[in-house]
């Protein structure tokens, strides 16, 4: 019986400071053996446990996209005891990566729709994922236009500006980057998310919108989608929560009687208002 | 018995009516024999459902630390005793709570009663000290003497020693009890043989910290055994994890246990752990001379620093 | 296969004819506690209530080693986890209660599920025998006939053993059972006056379970009208969030997984734990969604009596042994919960 507990074997293979606090790295990891990669296929919007042994395990979301072949990338915030070994470890050294895990973002039904993307702070890593998946040549005709609002405190903990700088020289895809407040050398858009979002006040006719950041983002925002006219069933919002399997059998990131690592992390806007808010 | 659950209905009635408190935590009746839980009556109504009996062995103080409201708490001597130390450690405010005094002959223990019992009990009656014990064809009687907890048969303060006031007289204090025998004998052997002692006495604890939920004491907002960075020790059921948890927890309650047994009334186990916490009581009692809970002014021995205190154990 | 007798003079024989194929483990008293341990004669209990603790540690230890590991860097294979030995011995246990077994199969449906299976937990399943015991005396503290179980319920096990007084009725309920029985001594055929006894004694046994509790409404009703009920308010009060519950309890089955290291070697090891630590949900960020004890007590019944039927058939997270009321420190009593939740 195959067993979905053990990870894979991978190496670090190049760290980015992705933060100007440092406490944001993203790691690009390489399976030591090819037939895992193999085996790893990931969509959009599913995570994976980053295993050090010795530590633990944490549920991190794939900030690659599967049309990027050879790494993954994860995108990784220092904040407990595994978090901060993890940011201790060197290029070259060994881990594991277990996944992927969760449901994706619903890209098959999305097809066909507008889609908006709005992100706040380090929320981004899987919407990066999402947005380098959609705009491949392969992909991109399967969908409408393609807006992207993302924000950020300040312009040194913005991610992926290597991304979304290129993003924004294109005309298949409407960017709009924002900081919080002003900015010296910063002359790109100032707002929080919510505010931008309104400025931006994208059409929701047949279209969708993905949300993902923290919480008082999200509670500003959902207000701001309503008005613009977006159903609960339209907006689709990726969950976090304290995870250990991450197969839906430790019974502990359950919300109501969904597991945030197996039924989710992806649930509509319709689907949580049915649930207790235990997230 | 049958007194002391008519006063402290009418004690806690008063108290309600007259809008002096917001709750009265006392015990109801289980909902199978030989139990009782805790109550917390809000109404006049609820407070007919108090009662005192041979079984209120866990300790109310438990539910008083951090609260905002004002409560009276139905308190035997030792329950009592760790309101005070709630007092003196700032976990509640004298005048937030009332406490119902209950001068106490001692509790019942479980285990003694199915041990000597093994058929299943469907109905228990008290009485003049004795107990009746009713099942599937059969009735049987105990002296409540015969089935007393330990803690109890030793017991140093059988009346509060600090109330708002007292349902019933005063009980005489038990006289010429040496509370640590068993202990001189346990300190007689080689460190080795007690080591071994209590390993064995912990083989089967499953880690579920009854023990530390049910103690008064055991308030702190991050217990040490819920600290992740760094994790001081592990979780599963090594026996090295075991004996650190238990020991660390005895060291914490040093000086401040009432030795009320409600870690061994929780204990799903049976695991005598009071025999942890007894040996520190002892220590603290011969170096220090102090008691715990005896009066508000009072002020635990390892929170304070004498000039005399005795360290030759220091090394 | 028909039905057959064991004499218990004929216990040890049993018992000897089975042991050179498959471990024995039968109800022993050990310190005043009944629980499972390896026997190789006829010396062991049929005349007990249940075990102290739930059996479900036959096939989810407390703790249990997953992988191991060395961190050793001059290794060229450390940090690498590796499985560490997942080959239980063939077993049979003799003597499980109908509730017990009712409780691994609905736990059969959580450690696996349509994408994933638990190698651990099935490869025990798989290698052990049930032989469970029909209980003709049920528990005062029993209401298995309200949750999809009885006394003399067969879902779960391989083979039924009635106590008939002298002898014992052995019913064959599966292949693996079978195979158990063909291959013991000292059985003969069952003639149907034994079948009519063992019918007659679980009738009876069915009778003496008076206390029910109903949970048709909490099927009916939806999740947030349950999580939303006042009666939550006060279930928690009492409750001093410790893990006796969940760790007596057959069907919870909620776990941690941590590494431990010694010196140059570690292991992944799962450990059982509960949903009554504040530390089960806590976000590394210090966000708590479950920050207090009315949202830990209130997921445990949810979890046990709605979130569970919904997502696994039906089958309700309790069994109705009734351990968890023996042992609760404050006596929270779940049929009364559930006839809050269901009123």
């Amino acid at each position: 019986m195959q067993n979905p507990y053990k990870p894979y074997p991978v190496r670090i293979d190049k760290i980015i400071v992705e933060t100007e606090d440092k406490n944001l790295r993203t790691f690009r990891l390489v399976f030591l053996d090819p037939e895992d990669e193999k085996a790893f296929n990931y969509k959009p919007g599913q995570f994976a446990e980053l295993s050090v042994a010795g530590c633990g395990e944490i549920p991190i979301g794939i900030a690659s996209s599967p049309t990027e072949k050879g790494y993954l990338l994860f995108t990784v915030n220092k904040v407990g005891s595994v978090t901060s070994v993890l940011h201790n470890m060197k290029e070259g050294d060994v881990m594991g990566v277990r996944g992927p895990l969760g449901n994706a973002y619903p890209l098959k039904e999305l097809e066909g729709r507008n889609v908006v993307i709005i992100a706040g702070g380090f929320a981004v890593t899987t919407l990066r994922s999402t947005i380098t998946w959609m705009l491949d040549p392969a992909h991109r005709d399967k969908y409408g236009r393609i807006i992207f609002i993302y924000g950020a405190r300040t312009p040194g903990m913005l991610l992926y500006e290597a991304e979304w700088s290129a993003w924004q020289k294109r005309d298949d895809i409407d960017t709009y980057i924002t900081v919080d407040r002003e900015f010296p050398g910063w002359s790109g858009m100032v707002g929080f998310v919510p505010a931008v979002t309104e400025q931006v006040g994208p059409n929701p006719e047949n279209s969708s919108a993905l949300i993902c950041g923290p919480p008082v983002m999200i509670k500003f925002t959902q207000p701001v989608l309503e008005k613009l006219g977006f159903s609960d069933e339209q907006i689709i919002m990726s969950l976090e929560n304290r995870m250990k399997c991450g197969i839906g059998i430790c019974g502990r990131c359950n919300v109501g009687p969904e597991y945030v690592c197996k039924d989710g992390p992806v649930f509509t806007l319709a689907q949580l208002n049915q649930l207790p808010k235990e997230y | 018995m049958e007194t002391r659950t008519e006063k402290i209905r009418e004690t806690a009635k008063r108290l309600l009516s007259e809008g002096k408190v917001d709750v009265v935590i006392g015990y109801r009746a289980g909902t199978i024999p030989l139990r009782t839980a805790p109550y917390f009556a809000r109404t006049v109504e609820e407070a007919e459902n108090l009662i005192w009996n041979s079984h209120c062995r866990i300790n109310l103080a438990n539910f008083l630390p951090r609260r905002k409201d004002r409560v009276a708490v139905t308190a035997k001597g030792c329950d009592a005793r760790n309101i005070v130390n709630h007092i003196i450690e700032n976990q509640i405010t004298r005048d937030q709570v009332y406490i119902i005094g209950v001068p106490c002959e001692g509790m019942v223990e479980l285990d003694l009663i199915l041990e000597k019992e093994g058929r299943p009990i469907q109905e228990i009656i008290e009485s003049n000290g004795k107990l009746t014990l009713k099942g599937r064809d059969f009735s049987t009687s105990l002296e409540r003497a015969e089935v007393l907890r330990q803690n109890c048969l030793t017991c140093a303060h059988r009346n509060p020693t600090v109330y708002d006031e007292l349902v019933v007289d005063q009980v005489p204090e038990l006289e010429g009890v040496d509370r640590y025998v068993d202990l001189k004998e346990l300190l007689a052997q080689s460190d080795a043989e007690r080591y071994a002692y209590f390993q064995n006495l912990v083989k089967d604890c499953i880690r579920c910290y009854a023990c530390r939920d049910a103690c008064p004491l055991c308030y702190c907002h991050v217990c040490f055994v819920d600290e992740t960075m760094p994790q001081w020790l592990g979780k599963s059921i090594d026996p090295a994890d075991v004996m650190t948890y238990h020991l660390l927890r005895a060291f914490h309650c040093a000086g401040r246990c009432t030795d009320c047994g409600a870690c061994e009334a929780a204990c799903p186990m049976g695991i005598k752990v009071r025999q942890f916490t007894r040996l520190l009581e002892k220590d603290v009692k011969e170096l220090y001379g102090y008691e715990t809970g005896l009066s508000l002014e009072a002020r635990p021995p390892l929170t304070v620093y004498r000039p005399d205190d005795p360290q030759e154990f220091i090394k | 296969m028909a039905e057959m007798i064991l004499k218990k003079s004929d216990l040890a024989e049993f018992v000897k004819s089975l042991l050179s194929d498959y471990q024995v483990l039968a109800p022993v008293k050990e310190d005043q506690k009944v629980n499972f341990a390896p026997v190789e004669d006829g010396e062991f209990l049929l005349d007990f209530q249940n075990t102290f603790l739930s059996p479900k540690h036959l096939f989810f230890p407390q703790s249990e080693k997953m992988f191991e590991f060395s961190t050793d860097k001059a290794d060229e294979e450390a940090f690498i986890l590796k499985e560490a030995g997942n080959n239980p011995q063939p077993r049979v246990v003799f003597g499980i209660r109908p509730c017990d077994a009712k409780a691994f199969q609905v736990l059969d449906k959580i450690f696996g599920n349509d994408q994933y299976a638990d190698p651990y937990w099935f490869s025990k399943r798989e290698a052990t025998v049930l032989i469970g015991l029909g209980c003709n005396h049920p528990c005062p503290t029993c209401f298995c006939t309200s949750v999809n179980c009885g006394p003399f319920h067969e879902e779960g096990l391989d083979v039924l053993a009635v106590d008939l007084g002298d002898s014992l009725l052995l019913r064959p309920l599966t292949e693996k059972g079978r195979k158990v029985l063909e291959q013991a001594k000292g059985l003969t055929s069952a003639d149907n006056q034994a079948g009519e006894k063992a019918a007659a004694l679980k009738a009876e046994a069915e009778k003496a379970i008076t206390r029910k509790v109903f949970t048709d409404e909490i099927a009916q009703r939806s999740v947030m009208e349950l999580f939303e009920a006042a009666h939550w308010d006060r279930v928690h009060e009492s409750c001093l969030n410790c893990g006796t519950c969940t760790y007596v309890c057959p069907t919870c089955h909620c776990f941690d997984i941590q590494d431990e290291v010694a010196g140059a070697v570690g292991d992944r090891v799962r450990n059982w734990d509960t949903c009554m630590s504040w530390l089960f949900t806590m976000h590394g960020s210090g966000h708590n969604p479950r920050p207090g004890k009315k949202e830990r007590v209130r997921q445990r019944f949810m979890h046990k009596f709605k979130y569970i039927p919904l997502k696994r058939d039906g089958e309700i997270g309790c069994v109705g042994c009734g351990r968890c009321i023996n042992l609760c420190p404050v006596n929270i009593d779940v049929r009364d919960v559930v006839r809050n939740m269901n009123a």
